[in-house]
């Protein structure tokens, strides 16, 4: 007994209009060598010039795909069923229209033209291309400037902040004298700068499950440079939803990670970290700070994979996760694996639309510490009437380095629980921090020691700083 | 060959484009093969499997292709082409209509402009692949 072939009808011509044919073979790569060896006609439609099977072309072992068996290498059996499916795809001619390139064009990517893996086609891909980048801080800044000096025909940049003196550290896009204005206006002033060709669209805008599916389909590419855990998962998901590759960054203090999560290909966001962390947990860069060159570094790869993913070159970060350790000046890789079970890109998915990514992350759902407060200004009367009012600075010793409030005691909140010896339980107590979010926490700490009279300095040392003390700098 | 399409067919097809614009449409044609002629029987709309750029492509996935095979062939017939609109192009095969297409079957192709279908031609691919070739559209009218 032999395997049988099972032939649609576009191919019948080809074998003497039959539908079904018996070979005899042990796997699919000899069965199908066999079946073009008899009947030379069908090779030019089942293989292309480089010998792989065509992208159209589906080979089925009973009811499975050879794609999810081994391949050419999955072996048959007498009385196997062989079937060649077609998928059917085109579309209208956009590779025809590719922008063609201008002699100015020609030469300011004089050095892409030369590389063999570029070229002229690879540079008018690039020209075509439709980049979305989530964020024009940190990762956004390198991200934009490479990606416009390689010529990426259409950036698209989403952000709602303006420029902060604090964000010039690390956020080379933005210059001292855009301080105070749009991120998106002196994003763009820059770009223009470095290559008028880019056309950039730009959306003032916080990214948000009403307007993501809006924004998003109009990109090619998405680079995720946000440094919040409710848009990552909501530029997860909407590129899961779409079909988008979604190249991610993200940094912390001096490490960084970097992958191009890309459903069709890999796994996605969820499937690395199917939950979010419980809400304080992981600080923010604005927390816990970061060295300014990290996210030049970080922001430069996500660059380099849209450049590829456009290209169609090299081996992307799908499905690898890089990690970066500025310190050691060390790159590690792990391995992901798409997760079967992944709400969003499994195989049952639970996620088919948007959702509310602030109370996924537990944002505003968690009861927020509330205590009293008291004000910068009063602070100042206060302690000025009574000496025996103690202050105490819940912040780190590196930032009690930096700036600190006179006859302030220092103790680090994690300290805290087990240094309250070092408290009177009868004195006014104000705790205080950098902005007033971990001086709450410590609140919560003393009252449940049973500190009755304590209260938090509302927008910590920084609004000191402001409105009592400018000799305490800011930071 | 000739393909054969009833006033219907052409109807059903050329609206699927106007629904879906401006993303593709596309779907199946079932149908028989005889005497240097292709007869429609049946329009099979299929779902675009290209959510990444439905404006510009699509694409009949295996498993939707095998289940149209199945069904006409419990009823004597088979997919004898394919139809997809072209949202603001004319209705001729791109290149890579033509890097992907099967031989023998017919490819309808409906030019929707701004919503509304314009023309439609129908193009068989040629034995070495290397272009198309537009074929007669014979309108019956049972």
């Amino acid at each position: 007994m032999a395997v049988t072939v099972l032939i649609p009808t576009p191919l019948r011509p080809y074998v003497e209009g039959r539908g079904a044919l018996q070979l005899e073979a042990t796997s699919v790569g000899e069965l199908l060598e066999r079946l073009t060896a008899e009947h030379g006609g069908l090779r030019p439609h089942l293989f292309a010039d480089d010998g792989r099977l065509r992208s159209f072309v589906n080979v089925y072992v009973n009811d499975r795909d050879i794609r999810q068996l081994s391949q050419k290498e999955t072996l048959v059996q007498p009385g196997d069923t062989v079937s060649i499916i077609p998928s059917i795809a085109g579309g209208t001619a956009v590779e025809a229209e590719l922008p063609k390139l201008s002699h100015e064009e020609i030469l300011r990517y004089s050095r892409h033209l030369i590389l063999p893996d570029v070229g002229t086609e690879g540079q008018r891909r690039l020209k075509a291309a439709r980049v979305l980048l989530v964020g024009a801080g940190g990762l956004g800044s390198p991200a934009a400037l490479y990606l416009a000096a390689a010529g990426v025909g259409t950036l698209g940049l989403v952000d709602f902040d303006v420029v902060d003196k604090t964000n010039l550290q690390r956020q080379i896009l933005h210059g001292t004298s855009k301080i105070g204005t749009s991120k998106l206006e002196s994003a763009k002033e820059r770009i223009h700068d470095i290559n008028p060709n880019v056309r950039i669209e730009t959306f003032e805008t916080r990214l948000t499950s009403e307007n993501a599916l809006d924004i998003i389909p109009e990109f090619d590419v998405v680079a995720d440079g946000t440094d919040n855990f409710p848009t990552r998962y909501l530029v997860n998901d909407a590129c899961v939803l779409l079909g988008k590759p979604n190249v991610y960054g993200s940094i912390y203090r001096f490490e960084g990670q970097a992958s191009v999560f890309y459903a069709k290909e890999g796994p996605c966001y969820r499937c690395l970290y199917a939950e979010p962390p419980p809400p304080g947990l992981v600080p923010s860069c604005a927390e816990g700070g970061v060295l300014g060159v990290l996210p030049g570094i970080i922001g430069s790869i996500q660059a380099l994979e849209a450049l590829k993913l456009i290209l169609g070159r090299g081996d992307s970060l799908i499905g690898r996760l890089l990690l970066f350790d500025a310190l050691k000046l060390q790159f590690r890789e792990l391995k992901l694996a798409k997760d079967p079970d992944c709400p969003v890109c499994g195989t049952h998915p639970t996620v088919t639309q948007l959702i509310d990514y602030e109370a996924f992350c537990g944002i505003g759902a968690e009861p927020a510490y509330a205590g009293p407060e008291i004000v910068a200004h009063d602070l100042n009367l206060e302690w000025e009437r009574n000496s025996e009012l103690v202050v105490v600075d819940v912040r780190e010793p590196h930032e009690y380095e930096i700036a600190h409030i006179d006859g302030a005691k220092l103790i680090p909140l994690g300290e805290l629980p087990s240094r309250l010896n070092e408290l009177d339980g009868h004195a006014e107590i104000v705790t205080h921090c950098h902005h007033g979010l971990r001086s709450m926490k410590a609140l919560e700490i003393l009252k449940a020691a049973g500190f009755a009279k304590v209260r938090s300095l509302k927008g910590g040392i920084d609004a000191w700083s402001v409105e009592v003390d400018p000799e305490v700098p800011r930071y | 060959m000739t393909l054969v399409l009833e006033p219907r067919h052409l109807d059903a097809l050329r609206r699927h484009g106007e629904v879906d614009y401006p993303r593709e449409a596309c779907g199946l044609i079932g149908g028989a093969a005889a005497d240097g002629r292709k007869v429609a029987f049946t329009i099979v709309p299929a779902r675009n499997a290209r959510a990444d750029a439905p404006r510009h492509r699509y694409l009949i996935d295996p498993d939707a292709f095998r289940r149209a095979q199945d069904t006409l062939d419990r009823d004597g017939l088979e997919v004898i082409g394919v139809y997809h609109s072209h949202p603001d192009h004319p209705p001729v095969p791109s290149a890579f209509d033509r890097e992907n297409a099967w031989p023998w079957l017919s490819y309808v192709i409906v030019e929707v402009r701004g919503g509304r279908a314009g023309e439609h031609k129908s193009w068989v691919l040629a034995d070495d692949r290397r272009a198309f070739a537009e074929e007669t559209i014979w309108q019956s009218q049972s």
